[in-house]
Order: structure tokens, then sequence, then C-alpha cells
């Protein structure tokens, strides 16, 4: 049975397979691309491998089902990734198990173990988007993106952890607990979605949903070494999706692989009529993207003008950041990219416009909780003092920030030196987006300034680390699809830390994403981005 | 000084409210509470009783001033539905049934624009001469309030779908008579917000809602409402009664709401300010709400044109405060609500979970050609036919009046016998049998026979002992109702005679089922 799930990784054989040749950092980021077989065998898709063994008898729902549970059990206690473990777990693997059993057919995510970020609902399920004022609260419905998992056999696993309402890059401002980096446990896993990035790097789950409202999936993607995949604002429905900011949030996948991730994204995709701002845009098959390496060309990008984001390798990028990033470059070139640098003129403004209107947006999406309907409610002897303790109490210091800050931008005399200027540059933003879309398919950066950093370092200096978001808020703004994919490691940690690129499409075209993602990722040499041996786990 | 205590309900799940969410524990709390009011209404002018000056001498001061009076209208639509989810828009159900986690603003839950709300929207316009925004937008309207679940209402802030009309209306001729023209600002779409039932009815300070509310009940929180805001272009109440008539009657008209005052389906507010006459700039502004019938909107506002000429002549003019006030009918005066302290600042933006509102010339055009002939144009045209103004205004009024008298005429009946005939004996028999005349005349064009005998033919129960048992029986078998009823929720009268309307199949006589529906709930055990 273990069989069925690996490689790339034995799933209960632990510790961990070291990654490969973790001593030669360097050497695989600048190891020049090839097409042969390399060492290590390129990752396979988790979601293929295990409807290929459950419907040929090899295994069974309950049997994976279990082995991630016992696999949760172990790591859990270093790594922090849920805040809630389903009990159903096993009850819904056999009802798959009796399915099969009894010849019906089975969902395409049949028996596929899922993580789901705790600020996505989950009917009867904690859903707190790790804030006191949500705890214990449990939706009585679930959100469409769920509902869809649900309904093509996938098993929710639980609820990984996150900053508190999304609103931060590291999952330290959770209000239960921190997560760890399996990579190097005294380091972040980056955030808002740092549980569901973490939980698949650790094999906790196979694939997970997070989501991204300024950077929150690709760069816990690239802390963790996973690959993680930001679509089109309006691809998936937000419908049970805890607003954060209306206008930036979508639900991305994280996945081990690039065709994880698009499979996944596939599933939970398209109109829903419970969110206006769902897009009616057909949703490609994106399974048919994940050829096997057998069928590669000799060049399979041949033609794929693809632009590399000058502005994003200046100054207060990490050296190995940018080498890795080049050589990410070099990698695509041979395997028949047309690689241009292109200039984002716009771009050093995004970081400033994004934390105006994320904030601003927050401030009033936060406003419902007010501990009168559900949630945490603090007694009080007048009205005023109910909504002052509830929320004092319920919401974490980052939330009372950006509320503050929000609340600031919104006001009265300052609108329009705020809020409004925001939405001129975000249209600025789209416009520079625009033009260097129109000459090239997609474009590249790295996905973070630095791989993870040490747990602590920046919790008290929030200008840095909003700093770290550079990267990626200006593709919220703009709205488009990118996907961030593991492409070197730098030195840090046990074993080195992953740094991911960042690919960027035209809006709707995931489709490109994920073809030219699957290509890279099954023909970078030493692929395989497993984290080293958890400490104290034996 | 003892606490009131606010209980926290914890619906985890989604149960929710039909127990008490914020609930006053100890009877203290009145006391408290009642300090609260005692110190505002000392701050209310002692000069407020304008029946202590003899009327002649008051008609003299009053010669001297202008009153500026604007009024803004919510008009609660008449649709199926909610304005953003689907829940049904029902009034007087049982408090909380109405409700979903949309209109809950559960966490994760977006709105959805009923077409229908945009539909009544561009009718209303353009009914009121309006140019219409071809792309209008939602905006957030925020502020924090028990019964605003989301803690913002979904509103329309620098782009209405209306703009820019005006309305005719004819003033009675006992009341001066003639014709007048009122300037239509906007016309926007908007939610309600749901409703605090208080412990006891009365207290209006601030402070007094805050430490006495009890209960939310949300079924009328996303309800779709449309708020037309008028040019500020009345001079006395009768004008702005009129003004509020006419506002009924083209959304009853239009089939866009039903216009009811009593249950808050139409309601009225009112800005008024007075300068003395020739003065070119405004005087400070008085919003006049708790307006629920055009003659007590008339009566406030004319009560607060004296009480503000009087603060003017007695040079008690810094008296007259940018404020909230409201009309009590039972002592027949306005009173302080709430003193506003500069502007509130709402912190408008546009709503991010909703798409610009599109519409297209064919859709306006198809909707301006199915409208139906509007009071005013009625009343032009029944005027032509050589009727009086009295009689104009009496078959314009009422839209099934109107329709009824169109159809007779059209017939071939002699246009002022049949208005004299529908005007006198019709109208009196119909009042008398408490009747409208939608019950029972379309019925009769169509079958033909007499107005007793259709309504023999209905069948109404008019038997008070049948009626009466049939009451018994359901308010026995409803204890928690009427317990819940017995302690101030009034409003579960509507609930109970919906049971005996039930039981009876539709055929009680409604004004003699409430009369002892009334006696039997009030009744002292």
């Amino acid at each position: 049975m273990l069989s069925t799930l690996q490689p790339p990784r034995s799933l209960t054989l632990l510790p961990f397979r070291r990654f490969h040749g973790s001593k030669t950092i360097a050497s695989l980021a600048s190891s020049s691309p090839t097409l042969d077989a390399s060492s290590v065998s390129p990752p396979q898709s988790q979601i293929l491998t295990t409807r290929r063994s459950l419907l040929s008898g090899e295994t069974t729902a309950s049997e994976i089902a279990k082995s991630y549970l016992s696999r949760i059990r172990l790591t859990e206690p270093q790594l922090k990734c849920f805040l809630h473990v389903s009990e159903n777990v096993l009850k819904e693997a056999q009802e798959i198990d009796q399915r099969i059993s009894r010849g019906e057919g089975v969902g395409p995510l049949a028996g596929v173990v899922i993580g789901v970020k705790d600020n996505i609902c989950t009917e009867g399920m904690p859903s707190t988007a790790a804030s006191r004022i949500l705890e214990h609260y449990r939706p009585p419905f679930d959100a469409t993106a769920v509902k869809k998992i649900k309904e093509m056999g996938g098993i929710v696993v639980g609820k990984t952890n996150m900053d508190e309402f999304g609103m931060g890059s590291t999952t330290e401002a959770s209000a239960f607990q921190v997560t760890a980096n399996p990579w190097d446990l005294t380091r972040v896993p980056g955030g808002s979605s740092g549980g569901s990035a973490a939980a698949v790097a650790a094999n906790q789950c196979m694939v997970s949903l997070g989501s991204d409202t300024g950077g929150s999936v690709r760069q816990p993607a690239s802390f963790c070494g996973v690959v993680g995949l930001k679509p089109t604002y309006g691809r998936v429905s937000r419908f049970g999706l805890m607003a954060y900011a209306s206008s930036l949030d979508v639900i991305g996948c994280f996945g081990s692989t690039v065709a994880d991730a698009g499979m996944l994204l596939h599933a939970v995709s398209g109109y829903d009529r419970f969110d206006s701002t769902s897009s009616k845009q057909d949703v490609p098959e994106f399974e048919s993207q994940s050829l096997s390496m057998d069928s590669f060309e000799s060049k399979p990008l041949k033609g794929v003008r693809v632009g590399l984001i000058r502005e994003t390798l200046e100054e207060g990028v990490d050296s190995g950041v940018r080498s890795a990033t080049q050589e990410a470059a070099s990698h695509l070139e041979a395997l028949g990219c047309l690689v241009t640098e292109v200039s984002l003129p716009s771009f050093s403004l995004g970081l400033p416009a994004y934390y105006v209107i994320a904030s601003s947006e927050s401030s009033s999406n936060l406003s419902r909780y007010d501990g009168v309907r559900y949630g945490n409610q603090v007694m009080a002897d007048e009205l005023n003092k109910l909504y002052e303790c509830s929320r004092g109490q319920g919401f974490g210091g980052e939330v009372k920030m950006r509320i503050l800050m929000g609340t600031y931008a919104l006001s009265a005399g300052y609108y329009d030196a705020y809020y409004k200027r925001a939405q001129q540059v975000r249209t600025l933003i789209r416009k520079d987006f625009k033009a260097a879309l129109d000459h090239n398919d997609i474009l590249i950066s790295p996905a973070a300034p630095s791989a993870a950093y040490k747990i602590g370092e920046k919790k008290d200096d929030p200008l840095a680390m909003y700093a770290g978001d550079i990267m990626t808020v200006n593709v919220n703004l703009a709205g488009l699809p990118a996907i961030v994919l593991p492409c070197g490691l730098v030195e840090g940690g046990p074993s080195g830390l992953p740094v991911g690129l960042q690919m960027i499409g035209a809006a709707f075209d995931e489709e490109t994403l994920l073809k030219v993602g699957h290509i890279f990722e099954q023909t970078l040499k030493g692929s395989g981005f497993v984290p080293p041996t958890l400490p104290n786990v034996a | 000084m003892s606490t009131t205590l606010f209980r926290t309900i914890q619906p985890n799940h989604f149960t929710l409210l039909t127990t008490a969410l914020l609930r006053t524990r100890t009877k203290t709390s009145r006391h408290i509470s009642v300090r609260c009011q005692t110190s505002t209404t000392t701050q209310q002018p002692r000069t407020s009783a304008p029946k202590n000056h003899g009327s002649n001498k008051l008609d003299e001061i009053l010669k001297d001033y202008e009153a500026v009076i604007g009024i803004e209208t919510h008009v609660q639509l008449s649709t199926s539905t909610k304005a953003f989810c689907s829940c049904p828009n029902s009034y007087g159900s049982h408090p909380n049934t109405s409700i979903c986690p949309v209109c809950m603003g559960l966490p994760g839950a977006l709105p959805v624009l009923s077409s229908k709300v945009v539909d009544f929207g561009v009718r209303l316009g353009l009914a009121l001469n309006c140019s219409l925004s071809l792309k209008s937008k939602f905006d957030r309207k925020q502020y924090f309030y028990p019964d605003l679940p989301k803690g913002y209402q979904i509103s329309q802030f620098d782009v209405p779908i209306a703009s820019g009309g005006y309305v005719d209306v004819d003033i009675p001729l006992e009341f001066g008579g003639g014709h007048r023209r009122f300037g239509i600002t906007r016309v926007h779409m908007e939610e309600d917000a749901g409703k605090l039932l208080h412990s006891d009815a009365g207290d209006y300070s601030q402070a007094m809602i805050v430490s006495k509310l009890d209960l939310v009940d949300l079924n009328r929180a996303g309800v779709p409402l449309l708020e037309i805001v008028s040019e500020p272009d009345m001079r006395s109440g009768v004008e702005a009664a009129e003004y509020g008539s006419e506002m009924q009657r083209i959304v009853r008209y239009l089939g866009v709401s039903n216009g009811n005052m009593q249950e808050g389906s139409l309601r009225c507010d009112v800005n008024i300010s007075i300068r003395p006459i020739g003065q070119p700039e405004f005087g400070t502004k008085v919003e006049i709400k708790n307006l629920n019938a055009f003659s007590a909107m008339s009566r406030a506002i004319d009560y607060e044109i004296t009480r503000q000429a009087l603060l003017y002549n007695q040079g008690q003019a810094d008296k007259i405060v940018t404020e909230t006030r409201l009309w009590d009918e039972g002592a027949q005066k306005t009173v302080t609500m709430r003193k506003k302290e500069g502007l509130a600042d709402y912190r408008y933006f546009p709503e991010p979970d909703l798409p610009e509102v599109i519409l297209t010339q064919e859709y306006v055009d198809s909707i301006r050609a199915s409208l139906p002939e509007l009071p005013e144009a009625k009343r032009r045209r029944y005027e032509a036919m050589g009727l009086g103004i009295q009689d104009v205004l009496f078959l314009a009024n009422d839209v099934s009046v109107a329709e009824y008298f169109d159809e007779v005429i059209g017939k071939g009946a002699d246009v002022k016998s049949a208005a004299n005939w529908l005007m006198s004996d019709i109208a009196a028999y119909l009042k008398n049998e408490e009747l409208s005349i939608s019950d029972i005349l379309f019925e009769l064009l169509a079958k033909g026979g007499t107005v007793q005998g259709m309504i023999k033919e209905k069948d109404l129960i008019t038997d008070p002992v049948e009626i009466e048992k049939m009451i018994m029986k359901v308010i026995s078998e409803s204890p928690k109702q009427l317990e819940q009823y017995r302690s101030g929720k009034t409003k579960l009268q509507g609930f109970f005679a919906g049971q005996v309307m039930k039981m009876s199949k539709g055929k009680a006589n409604p004004a003699l089922l409430n009369k002892i529906l009334l006696e039997k709930l009030n009744a002292k055990e």
C-alpha cells in the first residue's frame, strides 16, 4: 500500500527521506537543466496516484486515510499545522471504499486527503480564521470550494493554521499556535496560509486550500518548498471564504506537484451564483497538462515568451534568491522559452497601495465580528462597551492595527488621499501588467525576497514583514493568476531552505502557467523538494 | 450602581435568536435608563408649547417666517425575496424565521443582488421623472448597531440609480387647493436593517436604547428599500403630507410597494428649518422621525414650525439645534431623540462584493413602455373629462377605484353619474362593511350582480360568536405566543390573526376578527 503513494515521498517511513545532495545547495540551483532522467525521479501527482491505486484495488481509501492520520499524530507536536483535525476522516474514507467495492463510481478526488485553511467555512467543523473572536465557531454551511471538493470525493482532513484573518506573512499572528517550517523547525512557514503550506510539505495531507490576498498562498509555498497556485480573481468562488479584502481575496491551492495544484484548482473553480464576483469563464481541464516526462520533446516550451521582471531582482533581494531565479530563467531558456527582461515601472507602488486597499476593505469586512450574533461576546453594561470589549479581546494586535489603518484611510477628509489614490495606483499596475503580458506569455520573478526566516525575527517589525510581500501584492492588485514552485535551495537550516519561482500569467490563463510549471518541475534536475527529518520523530 | 448585564448567546451552531440576545437582567437598570431620559428631556426648551399662546398672536409671529422642508422617504419593496439573498420578504413572520447566512452577516457569506430590485428602482425613477444612471454602483455605509448584521448597510452613495426628477401634486381644496411641483433629488437602492424589540416603548434617547434593548429580529435585515430624497421644496405641513401621499399613490400604482405606513413599508423622515422671510440662508435643520400617518406628518411639521418660530421670536434661535426629534402622537408634540454631534462619518466606499449595475437603454425603454398611467396623468385626464377637482382627487387616490372607474366609463357609463355613484353609494357601503373596493368590485364587474349579493357570495363569516370561538381555539393552542404577546410583543397580534384567518379559510370578517382578537389578547386573566 505504501508504494502507491510514493514517490516522491515515503508516507510512513520516518524520518523523511533526506533531500538529495543537501550539501550541494549551489549546485542544485546552478545545475544545467537536462531532460535526462535525473538521479531523483521527478515528483508525481498524488491525486493521480491515489486515483489509480484505489481503482486498481491496490489500496483502500481507509488505509490511505489511516496512514495520513498517523502521520499527523506523529508530526503535529513539532509542526502545529492544524487547528482542528476532522473526526470524520475514517468514516468518509470507508464510504468511498464501500462505493468502490459495490462497483459504484467515485469522484475524481476520491480518497484525496485535503487540508483546508481555517478561514474557509466547513459545515459543522470549527472555522475560526485563527481568531479568538470566532473561537469554537462552527459555520452552518460549506464554502463553495469545500462543497465541490466533498462532492468529488475529497476528504477534508482538518483546518490549517494561519495568520488571524489572513493578516500576516508568517502564521505567527494566529491566536492559537505558531506553525513551524518543516525544513527548519526554528523558522516560519510563511503566511498567511502557513499551515496549509507546511502540511503539504510535511505530507500531512496531499493537497490543501489556502487563500491569497497579497501573497498568502505563494509566499508560504516558497518558504515550504511546495507548489502554490493563486488563481485569477473570480476563478474560484469566494462564498464561504471569510473576507479579508474582498477585491483581492482568492482561494488558492497547494500541492507537492504542479499537477496536483492544477487538479485541485479545477475541482474548486467555476461560476457560483452565490458569489457575484465569480467568473463565468470556462474552466479548462488542467489535468491534461500533466504529461509524463516521456512525452516531452527536446524543447517542450519552444516559443513560450517569458519576461523576467527587472524590478524584482533589484536591491533588497537576497543574493541566493536572485541567483536561484536567474538559474530558473536559464532552465526555462534551455526548455525552449524566449526569456527577456521586462520592466514594470509601477512595481514599487504596489506595496503601499496594497496595504491601503487591503486595510480599508478589512476594516469594513471585520465589522461583522461585533459579538452580537456569533463568536465571543464579552458581557458589558452598555452597547459601546460590549463592542469595545468583544472586539478588543477577540482580535489580535495585527488585526487591530489593520482595522485602525483602514478606518483612517476611509475617513472623511482622508479618503481621496489614501483609498482613492491607491485605486488609481491599482489601475496603473493593471495597465503595466497588461502591457508586459501583451509581449510575453508569462512573467517570472522570485516569490519572496528571501527564504524562510526565523520565528520571531520580524515579529516586532511589521514594516520589514510587509516589505516581504513586495513580489506578490501587485499580482493581487491586478487580479492575475500566478503559480509559485520550488526552483532551488539556499543556505540555511539543517539541509538548505527552498526558494520559489513565481510565474504570472494573463487573466484566466492558468492553463499556460500549469503547462510551463509542470514541464519546469518535471525537468528540474534534482527535483523533489522534501524537507529533512523532523527532530524527535523516530 | 448595579449593572445591566447582556446575556451572551453562544450560537456556535446555526441556532439563533428566538431567545433574548441582549437582555436587561435587573429592575434597577430601568431606573438608570429613566435617569438618562430625564437628563435629555430637561434640555428641551420650555417654550415648546405653542398652545400657550393666543392663536392670533401666533399667526402674527408665523407670518414673518418661512419653513423649508425636505423629505426622505424609505419605500420597502414588495419583492418576493430580500435584496441580496433568497429569504422570503414577508412582513409579520415570527422573529428570526426569515433569515439565512447572508442576511445574518455570517462569516464568508456574500450578497447577490436580486434583479427585481433594479427593476423596481428603474420603475420608480421613471415615474418620478428622473434621469437614470445606466451605470450605477453599490457602496457600504458603515456604522455599528445590533440591528445591522454586517456592520455596514449596502446602499448607493455617489451614483444613485436615478436622480434629478420631480413630482406634481394637487393640494386638496380644504387646504387651499392648487397645483405644486416638488423636485426629487435622487432615488437609490439599499437594504433595510433588522429591528430591535424594546422591552419598553417610549424611551428614545440613545442611552436609553442601549441600556434597554432586549432582542434583535433580523427578519427585516436585507429587505430591499428605495430611498427617495426630495429637494427642500415644501413650505408647510400640508404640502409635505401631500408629497408623502403622492409617493404612496405612486408606489401603489407602480406595484413596487404596498406603501403601508403602519407596517413601516413607507417611512418619511422630514428635515425642516425655518428662516425669516427674505433671508436667503437656510436656518438650522431639524429632523423629525416616527411619522406613521400623513396627518401626523402634517401636524408634526406645523408644531415644529411653531416651536421654531417662537424660539426665533423670543430671541432664542440658538436653542434650535441640529437634532433628531420624534413625533409623540399622544402628546401631539415633537421631542428630542438625539442631538447630532457633528456630521456622522459613514466611511462610504464602493461595495467590493457586488459588480456595477449596468442598465441598457433597451431595458430602460421596455420598463418605460410598461409603466401604468400614473396618478398625475389620471388626475389631469379626469379633469379634462369635466370632473371637479374633489371628484378627481377621490377617484385617482386609490388605484383600485381608479381602475374600476375607468372600466365603468369604458363600458359607456356617463362620467359624472359614474363618479357620483362610486363616491357616494358604493364608497359608503364598502366603508360600512370594512372592505376595500378591490375585494368586491372587480369580481362584480366580471360576473355581474349586486354588491350586497357579492358579499354574501363571498360568504364572509360575520357572526361574532363564531369568530370568537375560533379565536379562543387559536389562543389556547399557542400559549407561548400568548405569553410573549402579553409580555410586550404586541406585533404577535398578526400571528394570531393569521392563524384565525387560516382556520376560517380566509372567510372571517377581518375587522370583526381583529376587534375580538384584541379584546381577548388584552384580557386580564
